[in-house]
């Protein structure tokens, strides 16, 4: 089967690929340019570690067909800080301990942070229930949630 | 995931013209079919992509009252538009039902229905609105009522080649309400799902429908239930043999989720529910 040319644009940076139909934007992302922050937990939607951002909406990269993402704006978690400073919701996570092996970091971080951006006045209970797309096996998610909430805070108070 | 061609049309005859061919998959929103394709239950020839199709999103609230919801519009587009929110409110709450965030911003209304499954989440919604399914083709364009539309567990009256285009909801009945039986809060499939939508005159029930979903091989209206109800005030004598009549018109099956007992308690009890809660509503 041909490959195909696609254009993606990713944290800024433009790739022209030849790629496979049948890869996935997460495939893409992490073998075809090189950006491993973006995690594959299930594949199958069900674990949210390769949540990325794409035209502004949190997805699942695992269950996105690479070619279907030419010309959209992708932002990974290696897209995330800017000029060198975290954006408030890393910090948050540093800052609390919300992360214990860190495989489902990246994706809490990125859902995370569409969340932040629509409506940064979610309850604790709303966060929660809108982070229901991923997984962690480590934390039990209280952390987590302290983060989500301290960055919101901190989202709160500069906007 | 077998490799496949993939195409992009961007008008409807030409995709459907592809789609007419053996061994072709439609992509929409790709949350099932990625999936299936990776696990090798879906190994099509080819893959044709409806993103580049003008007119297939969107959602607009015509004069009338009515709401056109196109088939590529988002889940997550549904679950949060204010006039589905307030008009069809079953039908949003269903939409909210359905994976995560991450999934509902892939999903579309049009790949939740053509995948036919009878336990999609908005399926009852769509029932109660007693939607209408454009449905086009090379040949031409075609409606079916929502409750015609599927066939059996996994299957439709659509023909090769044909594409839904859109659900068109006629002007709305007042209140209306849908409850998934699930364990999970987000991120599980439906146990069950009932709806129900009513209008109100003067305390008592007009245009009572009830939706019911992933109790019997295809999703049904309970009409029973809602021949008892229309006509009528709402007490709790008439919510009680409304809930059994829709216990008695279902057809569940066990399985691993749970037993076909369950899943018929459970008609009758969401059944009195989401019938409370519409008349509220209402």
């Amino acid at each position: 089967m041909a490959k195909l040319q696609v254009n993606l644009k990713v944290n800024g940076d433009e790739h022209d690929l030849l790629i496979e139909p049948r890869k996935t934007l997460l495939a893409v992302l992490r073998d075809t340019i090189g950006l491993t922050g973006t995690k594959e937990g299930c594949s199958t939607g069900d674990c949210g570690a390769c949540t990325v951002i794409v035209d502004g909406k949190a997805v699942t990269s695992c269950m996105v067909l690479g070619v279907t993402a030419s010309g959209k704006e992708i932002t990974t978690i290696e897209g995330l800080a800017s000029d060198g400073e975290l954006h408030p919701v890393q910090q948050a996570f540093i800052d609390t301990g919300g992360y214990q092996c860190g495989f489902c970091t990246p994706g809490f971080i990125m859902a995370s942070k569409v969340l932040l951006d629509e409506d940064p006045n979610r309850s604790e209970e709303e966060f929660r229930h809108a982070l229901g797309g991923n997984i962690c096996r480590c934390t039990g998610y209280t952390k987590i949630l302290e983060a989500v909430l301290k960055a919101a805070e901190e989202v709160r108070t500069t906007a | 995931m077998k490799n496949f061609e993939f195409f992009e049309p961007t008008t409807l005859a030409e995709a459907s013209r592809l789609f007419a061919q053996e061994h072709t998959l439609l992509l929409a929103g790709g949350t099932d079919i990625v999936i299936g394709m990776k696990a090798l239950t879906e190994t099509p020839q080819s893959v044709i992509s409806l993103q580049k199709i003008p007119g297939l999103a969107g959602i607009t609230t015509e004069s009338d009252g009515s709401i056109s919801v196109g088939a590529m519009a988002k889940v997550r587009e549904v679950e949060l538009s204010a006039d589905i929110q307030q008009h069809h409110t079953a039908l949003a709450e269903g939409a909210a039902e359905i994976g995560s965030i991450q999934i509902r911003n892939l999903a579309t209304i049009g790949g939740n229905i053509a995948h036919a499954s009878p336990a999609a989440d908005t399926v009852a919604g769509l029932l109660v609105a007693d939607a209408q399914v454009d449905i086009a083709s090379a040949d031409g364009e075609r409606s079916v009522p929502i409750d015609e539309l599927f066939t059996g567990p996994g299957q439709t009256v659509l023909a090769p080649g044909e594409i839904i285009t859109r659900f068109r909801l006629p002007a709305p009945a007042s209140g209306s309400h849908y409850i998934k039986h699930k364990i999970r809060e987000v991120m599980d499939l439906a146990f069950i799902g009932v709806a129900a939508s009513v209008s109100l005159d003067n305390g008592v029930i007009t245009n009572a429908r009830i939706g019911l979903a992933a109790v019997a091989p295809t999703p049904i209206r309970a009409t029973e239930a809602e021949n008892l109800l229309n006509g009528n005030e709402l007490t709790p004598e008439l919510l009680a043999q409304a809930g059994e009549a829709a216990a008695a018109g279902a057809s569940p099956i066990s399985d691993l989720r749970c037993s076909a007992e369950h899943r018929s308690e459970m008609v009758d009890v969401l059944t009195r529910r989401t019938v409370q809660t519409a008349v509220d509503r209402a």
